[in-house]
């Protein structure tokens, strides 16, 4: 059990913002922080990582205590077993990726460790490779292999998939899956997307302003509406163009899809480019439902 | 024509640029990473041999260093140190006389690199030390060799400050550079020539060699 009681003020966009938080994490399960950029998530892991002062609070990693200020205890990060991963990776440059993984040893251990971690991760051919001869993916999965190393009681991944591309995100999604399973690690992973957190965690905690406003299981809290028969996505409209008869088509730009619906003229009135909508259908039947006016109009 | 005063040229710049490194090293690292409130003033000492006039230097030196102050009275009499004419004492005014150039390059190498890689090391339980060593220094071999090549070039190059508490022995502390302002005063022109050229021409090929570096021109071979 990971207890983290946090407080904190912080430089924020807009002035000072308390970081207030605290809460507890299930050994060997896989947690999520989700929130707006701003919101402390990155914060809350570089604490428990000690690498910013907390102001008060405690963190209790499995009946070790890492941080009391009550009491007086701060360890220092190099005395906190932890496997951070950074937004930016930050490989050695100077080191291989399998140098970069023997580099995170501890003093007397194993070093078999590290090629079986270049086996799962998939780059035994590229072990002998520095990094910046590595694509994005690839480094980030030497980054997650280096954090592994050490075996740390706690495995923190600060945004890990923002920067790839879809294909490649769900990948490494998977890699963070099959390591959290095998070493049965307990993962805190901060995500903005809605479907990373949904696929990966048993838990959520969202954040705003430096609080947590709402935790549970991510599919109940994160899905606003309940699932039924209808499909439903949400898009903005791009162009609205007029056809023959009473017809108008209007297109729709979603993630990086653009659909068609057709729709009557005098329905189209409402809707105006830059609208954003809510399309439901009962499998044959579109309906349109505007969410948002464009601000500009 | 006499090659000594070339040969203790490039002695004083040699063991000058060893020391300098050992000192910077540290010094580059605080003044990069400190966030002490005196830092600017330890920066500005650091950077004053830049713009001060080698006398200047020199002329505090002499004081500092002669028998009758206390520190030289002291080095004399606990030590059996004499720095005034002695080898000794240019190499600590060069040191002096050098050190932006060495400190400056160091400094800029650790400031861009990007703090993410310390604290990656941080958290894999590695010491400030195994990070300076495996992880800093490596990755700023170029600012090093920058400024080993700059505090090298600039003791060569030396005049003032060794005139000052150097004065002119033979062998001792008759540099090159004294040695041609020596020959000139005696109207000894071809032989100032000749050692004029030779600096002139290890000169040349010393910066050339620093904005080969800058420029990137050898970044394979660093990598």
């Amino acid at each position: 059990m990971i207890q983290l009681i946090l407080q904190k003020e912080l430089d924020a966009v807009n002035g000072k913002m308390l970081l207030d938080i605290n809460i507890t994490i299930d050994q060997g399960s896989l947690v999520t922080f989700y929130g707006n950029s701003g919101a402390g998530k990155t914060s809350i892991l570089r604490m428990i990582a000690g690498l910013l002062k907390v102001d008060k609070g405690c963190i209790r990693i499995h009946e070790k205590t890492w941080l009391d200020t009550e009491k007086g205890v701060c360890l220092k990060p190099q005395q906190r077993k932890i496997g951070f991963m950074f937004q930016e990776y930050a490989l050695f440059p100077n080191m291989t990726v399998k140098e970069n993984l023997l580099f995170a040893l501890e003093k007397g251990q194993d070093p078999s460790i590290v090629n079986e971690l270049i086996e799962i991760i998939e780059l035994e051919q590229l072990q002998d490779s520095k990094p910046q001869k590595l694509s994005g993916g690839q480094k980030q999965r030497v980054a997650l292999a280096r954090a592994m190393v050490r075996k740390p009681e706690i495995l923190m991944l600060d945004e890990p998939l923002s920067a790839l591309h879809h294909h490649m995100r769900s990948k490494l999604q998977d890699y963070i899956l099959k390591i959290h399973q095998k070493y049965a690690i307990t993962t805190i992973l901060i995500s903005h997307d809605i479907s990373e957190v949904i696929k990966m965690s048993d838990h959520v905690f969202v954040l705003d302003q430096g609080q947590i406003v709402k935790q549970g299981d991510p599919l109940t809290l994160l899905t606003h509406h309940s699932i039924n028969n209808n499909v439903q996505f949400i898009g903005e409209i791009i162009s609205i163009e007029k056809k023959e008869n009473t017809q108008c088509i209007i297109t729709l730009l979603t993630g990086a899809n653009f659909i068609h619906i057709p729709i009557e003229e005098k329905k189209v009135q409402s809707f105006r480019i830059g609208d954003r909508v809510e399309v439901s259908s009962d499998v044959f039947n579109p309906v349109l439902k505007k969410i948002a006016t464009t601000p500009n109009m | 024509m006499d090659w000594q005063p070339l040969l203790l040229t490039f002695k004083l710049a040699l063991v000058t640029t060893i020391l300098l490194l050992i000192v910077s090293i540290p010094l580059a690292y605080w003044l990069a990473y400190s966030k002490s409130k005196i830092k600017p003033i330890i920066e500005t000492f650091v950077s004053m041999p830049l713009v001060l006039p080698p006398t200047v230097i020199g002329f505090y030196l002499l004081l500092v260093f002669s028998p009758s102050s206390m520190i030289g009275h002291w080095l004399h009499t606990t030590l059996g140190i004499q720095l005034i004419f002695s080898f000794k004492g240019l190499v600590i005014a060069s040191i002096i006389y050098s050190l932006p150039f060495m400190v400056h390059p160091i400094q800029a190498g650790f400031a861009n690199l990007s703090s993410t890689l310390i604290e990656a090391s941080y958290v894999l339980g590695k010491s400030k030390m195994r990070t300076l060593f495996k992880i800093l220094l490596p990755n700023i071999k170029p600012s090093l060799l920058t400024g080993i090549i700059l505090a090298f070039a600039h003791t060569i190059g030396e005049f003032g400050v060794v005139l000052m508490i150097g004065g002119n022995i033979p062998g001792k502390t008759k540099v090159a550079s004294i040695a041609i302002y020596d020959e000139v005063e005696a109207l000894n022109y071809d032989s100032a020539n000749m050692y004029s050229f030779i600096l002139f021409i290890i000169t040349f090929f010393i910066l050339l060699l620093v904005y080969v570096i800058n420029g990137s021109y050898l970044k394979r071979f660093w990598r």
